[in-house]
């Protein structure tokens, strides 16, 4: 590791102005990322702002949502009983996601910031766009079976590494944050930025902005959500590809649905045309193939990951079906 | 020692002092002094029952300070990047990777090792279960294994085997000892007062 200079804060706003007055400063959370990533001189932040001890480790449950304190750790955030009950494709892709341990270590706000697992940016001897903007790319040209097919450009294709991202954006979750210019409330559809011409850049975050809570709301159909991931392995394994989905079905009829997709993209996947597929039509399996194929509609296969096309499109119908038939 | 290397950049600074002898803060590198003085910082480790003080450079994980600062050397290295489980202990009876976090972020919290499960000469029921079972060959990942095996029991969210399984993932035994492991944690889990 890089050396750096260790700060304990016990106070949000105080973290946030001292990391406001250092460049180089990140907030540590669980560090499970940032320090395996510093290990590898990934990161090599000149100050690190112990943020453990910031009051922000509450799960609060009521009649208008859930409000998710950032440092609330996986396991505890995937057993609570809310969101068993109210969102099962949450508690699901958190357990789906990593070790025990790591999810007893890992925080809520740590896993919005998550890091790609892609091999070239992890390995400082290799160009990478991500890690060092105007190198290059080796993934485009070296071994990319595990990268993305959607979201992708000419300068990146590193796949967004988080299972419980891909069930927030299912959910319609909100991100509170608390920066140098006051509060804000960030929508989860606008977290996470397209890499275009700037992978380095992965969220709206501003330096020294810092993650205070994740709301979800209180939709009632949310009740009835999957998350589905298919991987090398079945456990402590990244996804290939991987799906949450809700579905809302009165009278035989899909009034609402959300489909996000894991595995397969530059950031956690919304797909708006896989939703658009759903909403007025009949369950049933021509209209889950029919959504499976708008949502891969884009898709951009490289030379080792064309498999992840059709393979996303198979965890979406069988999502889906999963869902139509709770009860 | 290359005292005189203006080029000499920052991680081959850190590899030869550490050569040297770990002396980092010493003010051994005149060029470098904004290295030399690199502040250690005093902290309390409270582990198995005791605890130690000790000055830490701040990079120093949990895992290097329990095997090399407290000599508490039953915690394995393996990967060192958590992704074996070796280094499992537990952190106020919750198991964590030793390895992915930094003492001082430990600094004051109740850590459990290997070390600290026996009661004098009683062993842990794990311990136990593990050696009726014969639930390892070599033994490295041992310790690792028996730790998380304790965290799995208090968490109480496995019952089937497949799901001590799962739960389990994040320990790996290359000798393949895992179907014996999965009876031990069984039965100790049916011993369970």
């Amino acid at each position: 590791m890089e050396l750096f200079t260790y700060v304990r804060q016990d106070d949000p706003a105080a973290a946030v102005q001292q990391a406001g007055g250092e460049a180089l400063a990140k907030f540590l959370g669980g560090g499970t990322n940032l320090v395996d990533l510093m290990k590898l001189y990934v990161e090599t932040p000149a100050q690190l702002l112990d943020i453990n001890h910031l009051p922000l480790g509450k799960v609060e449950a009521t009649a208008a949502g859930v409000r998710i304190g950032a440092l609330v750790r996986n396991s505890d955030l995937a057993y609570h009983e809310a969101i068993r009950t109210r969102y099962p494709v949450l508690s699901e892709a958190l357990l789906s996601g990593a070790t025990a341990q790591i999810r007893n270590m890992a925080t809520v706000g740590g896993n919005l910031m998550q890091r790609t697992r892609c091999p070239y940016f992890r390995d400082t001897f290799w160009p990478c766009n991500k890690r060092q903007p105007g190198s290059g790319c080796s993934a485009l040209e070296g071994f990319n079976r595990s990268h993305a097919v959607l979201g992708t450009s000419d300068q990146c294709i590193a796949t967004h590494p988080s299972d419980m991202c891909v069930a927030l954006a299912a959910l319609d979750a909100v991100i509170h944050t608390l920066g140098p210019k006051g509060e804000r409330k960030i929508p989860f559809g606008e977290f996470h930025v397209s890499y275009g011409d700037d992978p380095a850049k992965e969220t709206v975050l501003q330096h020294g902005e810092l993650i205070t809570a994740v709301e979800l709301p209180a939709t009632a159909f949310f009740r009835r959500s999957h998350y589905l991931k298919v991987r090398d392995r079945t456990s402590f394994e990244f996804a290939l590809a991987s799906a949450a989905v809700a579905l809302e079905i009165k009278d035989n009829t899909i009034t609402a649905a959300r489909v996000a997709l894991g595995g397969v993209a530059t950031k956690p996947w919304r797909s708006a045309e896989a939703e658009q597929a759903l909403v007025g039509a009949k369950p049933g399996e021509e209209t889950y193939t029919g959504a499976a194929k708008a949502a891969l509609q884009g898709a951009k296969a490289q030379a080792h990951n064309a498999f992840k096309i059709e393979l996303a499109k198979r965890v979406i119908v069988r999502a889906l079906t999963t869902v139509a038939n709770m009860g | 020692m290359a005292n005189d290397n203006d080029d000499l950049s920052r991680r081959e600074f850190i590899g030869s002092a550490i050569a040297a002898g770990g002396a980092i803060g010493l003010g051994m590198n005149p060029a470098r002094a904004e290295e030399a003085a690199l502040p250690t910082i005093s902290i309390s480790l409270h582990v198995n029952g005791r605890d130690h003080r000790l000055n830490l450079d701040p990079r120093v994980t949990l895992l290097d300070a329990l095997r090399e600062q407290l000599h508490l050397t039953g915690t394995k290295k393996g990967c060192d990047h958590g992704q074996c489980g070796a280094c499992t202990v537990l952190v106020e009876g919750r198991r964590i990777y030793s390895c992915l976090t930094l003492a001082v972020m430990q600094a004051g919290v109740r850590i459990t090792t290997v070390e600290g499960l026996a009661d004098g000469d009683r062993l842990h029921p794990v311990q136990e279960a593990f050696l009726h079972h014969d639930a390892f060959q070599c033994g490295y990942c041992t310790s690792g294994q028996i730790c998380s095996a304790v965290g799995l029991l208090s968490e109480g969210h496995a019952q089937t085997d497949d799901e001590v399984r799962e739960l389990m993932s994040g320990n790996l035994c290359r000798c393949g000892a895992y179907p014996n492991i999965v009876a031990a944690i069984q039965d100790a889990r049916a011993k369970k007062p």
